[in-house]
This record gives structure tokens, sequence and C-alpha cells, in this order.
């Protein structure tokens, strides 16, 4: 039996009057690489404000390594769980000094200046996602893709046990995506770094995610490995859209395609005509 | 990391040696000359004129200087990184609004006639009631709500600067021009006390600052980041508004309305050093000081032997340098 890092005891929360999600339960082993799907609206994003505390739990309870993570101090909070947002906050410093931020929940008190171990930490972590080249530049000038690599450069920095990514290859080409996920993947592997990402593209998922959580409007619709969630049927009720379901060949794992309309159309005709 | 550290080492030295010139210029200008080099000298024979002239006029004005420029500056930048607004400055919270609306009513009153330090007090007071109702208005189930604060900090102005009219419609003639003298602001303060005060309480905000330097560098990316961060944003941002609140309403208790001080000289400052506030608040204070020295030394020159009120040397350099930088830099965002 692995040892479960992060226990969330069927938790509500939301905003307001407003969108809330309802009755998430799920529990993560150390070191597991977990993905969350689901449409827009859906609450990926609310769960993932439930879980940093940004949004209070209305029910429920969320346990982290025994601990129940709301009576944890904020510094301690963050040197076990980080949070790379789907919108990166910048304001005009450089790269390095926005990467060197990652490194403030280890700072001891009335410490003026950044030490050297601190600064080696955080060009480590630069060289890992390519963003040393850009360590001069204002984080203003940078591409919304490599605001995005600094940002989780900053979250590696903090030396969490927990990494919570949304959407983090969003603004991303495939080339970049696919460097992204085998970095996550060799960081989760090497460090033992459990990893919980919102993703958009399902085969994505699927080819990374050892344990996967589909919501669909605010509650958990199904969670399990790739191959038990990602089934064509599961996909059509949540999404609303027709797809189709492969095995990779190397992989084994799912993947999906998506049909258009006027295929889909064609094909149903040839079926009727055969009929 | 070396060049940085090196940087805002000449970065502070220059500016220190920037406050000792200007106060030095402070106190050899004026009706009468006096050569920067026979002060030594003067100051020790107190039979002279001019040790009567330096130690009870020009050395309280300069050390007056010195306090409010840094004090009202270094409100404005630690304001400047809780809001991260660079617009926000000591008064957009309604702190003069407060304070002017209370010294308005003790002229009024007529209290001054019993006691000139009544002006102060009541200064004071006016600030301190606006600061206490601008922070509970804002406290939203718990949490301080920064747009909220902004919105009624700017509201409490509106409100408190009708009020001050409807006090001077009613008013004696003859008290006006007391009000609008006031309002103007002015470096002619001479009661050692409040000088001694301002200027400790000026140095012990500076160094208190010292404490949440790294939280203000983390807010730069706004709340929940720093949050994120390890950082409780909300008692940083608590504290700092009590500390700041209190320097304004103390700086404008002495010495008037002096505007955009808090406003102007912080951007500057962060054009040039950056916005690390590690030396962003020592730069913000000391230039702070030798602009509001400067400025007095050109409100007692320039239509002598009148004195212009320092307020209106502040607000036309002031505005003017702020319009210029805000053309001049329309991309880059001074935050």
């Amino acid at each position: 039996m692995m040892k479960e890092l992060l226990i969330l005891h069927d938790i509500s929360c939301g905003y307001g009057d407003g969108f809330h999600i309802e009755d998430i339960g799920f529990s993560l082993s150390e070191g597991a690489f977990t993905g969350i799907i689901g449409p827009n609206g859906s609450g990926k994003t609310t769960l993932f404000r439930g879980i940093t505390g940004d949004l209070s739990l209305q029910k429920g309870s969320i346990v982290f390594d025994g601990k129940d993570l709301s009576k944890l101090p904020l510094r301690e909070k963050a040197q076990n769980l980080s949070i790379v947002s789907q919108f990166t906050e910048t304001t005009n410093i450089t790269v390095e000094e926005y990467v060197m931020m990652g490194r403030l929940p280890y700072r001891k008190p009335f410490q003026f200046f950044d030490k050297t171990e601190d600064v080696e930490i955080a060009h480590h972590y630069m060289h890992l996602t390519n963003t040393y080249r850009l360590r001069h530049k204002s984080m203003m000038e940078l591409s919304g893709g490599e605001q995005q690599m600094a940002s989780i450069a900053s979250a590696l920095c903090q030396k969490p046990r927990l990494l919570l990514l949304d959407e983090p290859t969003s603004h991303l080409d495939i080339t970049h995506q696919v460097r992204f996920m085998n970095l996550i993947q060799r960081l989760n592997e090497e460090l033992r770094l459990s990893v919980i990402m919102i993703v958009h593209d399902l085969s994505m998922a699927a080819e990374y995610c050892d344990y996967l959580i589909m919501m669909k409007n605010g509650r958990i619709f199904g969670k399990g490995s790739p191959e038990t969630v990602l089934t064509y049927e599961n996909i059509e009720k949540v999404y609303d859209t027709v797809v189709i379901v492969k095995i990779n060949p190397i992989s084994g794992k799912p993947v999906v395609f998506p049909i258009s309309w006027r295929q889909l159309a064609t094909y149903e005709a040839s079926l009727s005509l055969k009929r | 990391m070396q060049r940085t550290k090196l940087n805002w080492f000449f970065f502070t030295l220059l500016l220190i040696a920037a406050v000792i010139g200007a106060m030095l210029l402070s106190l050899s200008t004026g009706e009468i000359r006096i050569p920067m080099s026979d002060i030594p000298r003067l100051l020790s024979d107190k039979e002279s004129m001019e040790y009567g002239v330096l130690a009870f006029i020009r050395i309280p004005r300069t050390l007056l200087g010195f306090a409010i420029g840094g004090g009202l500056s270094l409100a404005g930048a630690i304001l400047q990184g809780i809001y991260r607004n660079p617009l926000v400055e000591p008064y957009t919270l309604g702190i003069s609004g407060g304070a002017s609306l209370g010294i308005t009513f003790a002229i009024v009153a007529g209290l001054h006639l019993l006691n000139i330090l009544f002006l102060p007090l009541a200064g004071f007071i006016g600030a301190f009631i606006t600061i206490f109702l601008v922070y509970t208005l804002s406290v939203r189930s718990g949490a301080l709500s920064i747009n909220r604060m902004l919105l009624i900090g700017v509201m409490i102005s509106f409100i408190a600067s009708s009020l001050m009219m409807f006090l001077m419609s009613i008013t004696d003639p003859n008290n006006i021009h007391g009000i609008v003298f006031w309002i103007m602001g002015s470096l002619n303060e001479s009661n050692p006390v409040m000088i001694g005060g301002i200027v400790l309480l000026s140095v012990v905000c500076l160094l208190v600052s010292y404490l949440f330097v790294v939280p203000l560098n983390a807010l730069r990316l706004g709340e929940e980041k720093a949050r994120h961060l390890g950082i409780n944003a909300n008692a940083t941002i608590r504290i700092l508004f009590i500390i700041t609140s209190l320097l304004t309403g103390a700086c404008i208790a002495v010495a008037g309305v002096i505007g955009f001080v808090g406003l102007v000289i912080p951007h500057i400052v962060r054009l040039w050093v950056g916005t690390d506030y590690r030396i962003m608040l020592i730069t913000s204070f000391l230039s702070g000081s030798v602009f509001l020295i400067l400025c007095d030394v050109v409100a007692r020159t320039i239509i002598s032997p009148h004195e212009l009120p320092i307020g209106v040397i502040t607000g036309i350099v002031g505005g003017i340098v702020f319009i210029v930088l805000l053309s001049r830099s329309q991309k880059k965002t001074l935050a």
C-alpha cells in the first residue's frame, strides 16, 4: 500500500451564490501523476482554488500528508505545495528575480540578501525549463509560453511535494508541449514529485497521467486509469461530442480523435445505405 | 548578485550625499546668505545673529523638509506597493481630506486661539478618524478589499472637502485666509518637540517598513500569488496601511497638505532603481527628503522677501514631471 499524500474528503466550495463544485472526493498516493479533465466550466480550476485555500471549503476537508491542509501555516504550505496558474501574474521584474520568488518560503526572518544556495537552485530550474537564457529579460517582454515556463521554474524552486498545474501547455506548440510533459514526467519519476495537472488535450492526458479525474458540472463524473475513464461513451456524455478512441500502438494508451460534422454525416449515410 | 549589491550601496551613498548637499544649501540660502563653510563656526558662536537664524529658523525647516519629504515619499512607495497601483498616494486614501477637515474645524471653532498646538492635534485626529472609517468600511467578511479601500478613500475625500467648503462658507472671512494658507502646506514650524517628533517618527517608520520588504516584494505579483508563496498578504497589508496612515497623518498635522511628493518621487525612483523594495524604500525616502528640502529653498527664494506656500512648488514641479514621465513611458508599465 502506497502512502497517501493528498486525500479530499468530499469537499464543496465555490463563489458566493455562483458556481460551486460539490462532493469532490479522491485520494492520491505520493508520486502520483494525476490529470484532471472536463469541459470548460466543469470546475477544474475551482477545485484547484479549493485545494490551495484561495476558496474556503463549505463542506469536507483536505488532508495533506496526514495533516489538515487548512490548518497548515502558509509558509509550511508553500514549502509543500506549489501551483502554476493558467495566467501568469507579472510585473516589470527580470525573469531571474521572478524565479527567485519561489525561494521565499525558505527565507529566514531578517534575511536581507539572497543566499548563493537559493540562486543556484533558481538557476538549476531555469536551465531545466529553458528560461536561463531569458534571465535578464523583463517578465513583461516574454511570450505567454515563456512566462509560463518561468512560472513553472519558480514553482519548482519552492521544492514542493505536490505540484498543481493549471493548463500549463495551453500556450505551447506541440514541440514545447511534449518537451514540457517529458520534463514533468522526469521530475515526477526522479524526485517523486506528485503532480496534479489540468489538461485539455485528452490524448496528452492519457499518454502521461497514470490517473485521471473527469469532471462535469462541478462533480466528478469518473476517475481511474486512462483506459477506464477515456472511453468514447464517457467522452460523449461529458463533452457532448462524438469521438473515436483508439490505442496508441507504442504506449498502449488511449488516443482520442475528433470527427468533423461532415465526415460523421457521410459515415452515417453510408451506414444506412448498407442497411 | 554582487553587482546589484554594489549598485544598491552606490545609490544609497549617492542619495545620502545629496541629502547632505541639499541640507547645506537650505541652511545657507535665504534672506541672509550664510556661506556653507561658515556654518560650523557660526553654530559655535551663540551670540551672532546668524546663529539665531540657523538654530531657530533654518535648521528646524531643513529637518522638517527631511522628515516630511522622506515620510510622504516612503508612505507613497509602500501604498503603491500594497495597492499594486502606481497612481495611489497617501492623499488618495482620504487621509489629507480628513486632516484638512479637522484643521478647518479647529480654526472655525477658534481652538487655535487657545493653544496653537490644537491645530496639528485636530489635523491628526481628522486623519485618524478617516483611516478608521476607510479601514472598517473596507473590511468585508473578515478580508480587506483593496478596491473598496481605494474607492471609499476617494469618496471620503470628496465628503471631507464638501464639509470643509460648508465650514468655510459659514465662518468669519478672516478665518478663511488661515485655512487656505494651512491647506497649501508650509515647513514653517519651529516647535522643537514637533520637529523632533516627526523626524523620529519618519525614521522609525522607515526602519519598521524594512521588516516588510519581502512581503512587499511578493505582493508585486498580487495577493494570491504572495499567499501561494507563504506570505500572509492580508496581515501585511493591514499593518502597512496603518503605519503609512499614521505617518501621513502626522506629516499633514505638522506641515499641512503637501501634495505630489508621495506620488511622484516613488515613481521616479522606481524608474531609476527598479521595483525591488529592498532598495526602493530607502531611495524613496532619501529622494523625497532631497526633493522637499530643495522645493522649500525655491519657495523661500523665488519671490523673496515673500514666501510661496511649498505645496504650490511641489504641485507644479511634481505635476509637470509626472505628465512628462507618463507620456514618455506609455509602453512600460510603471508599477
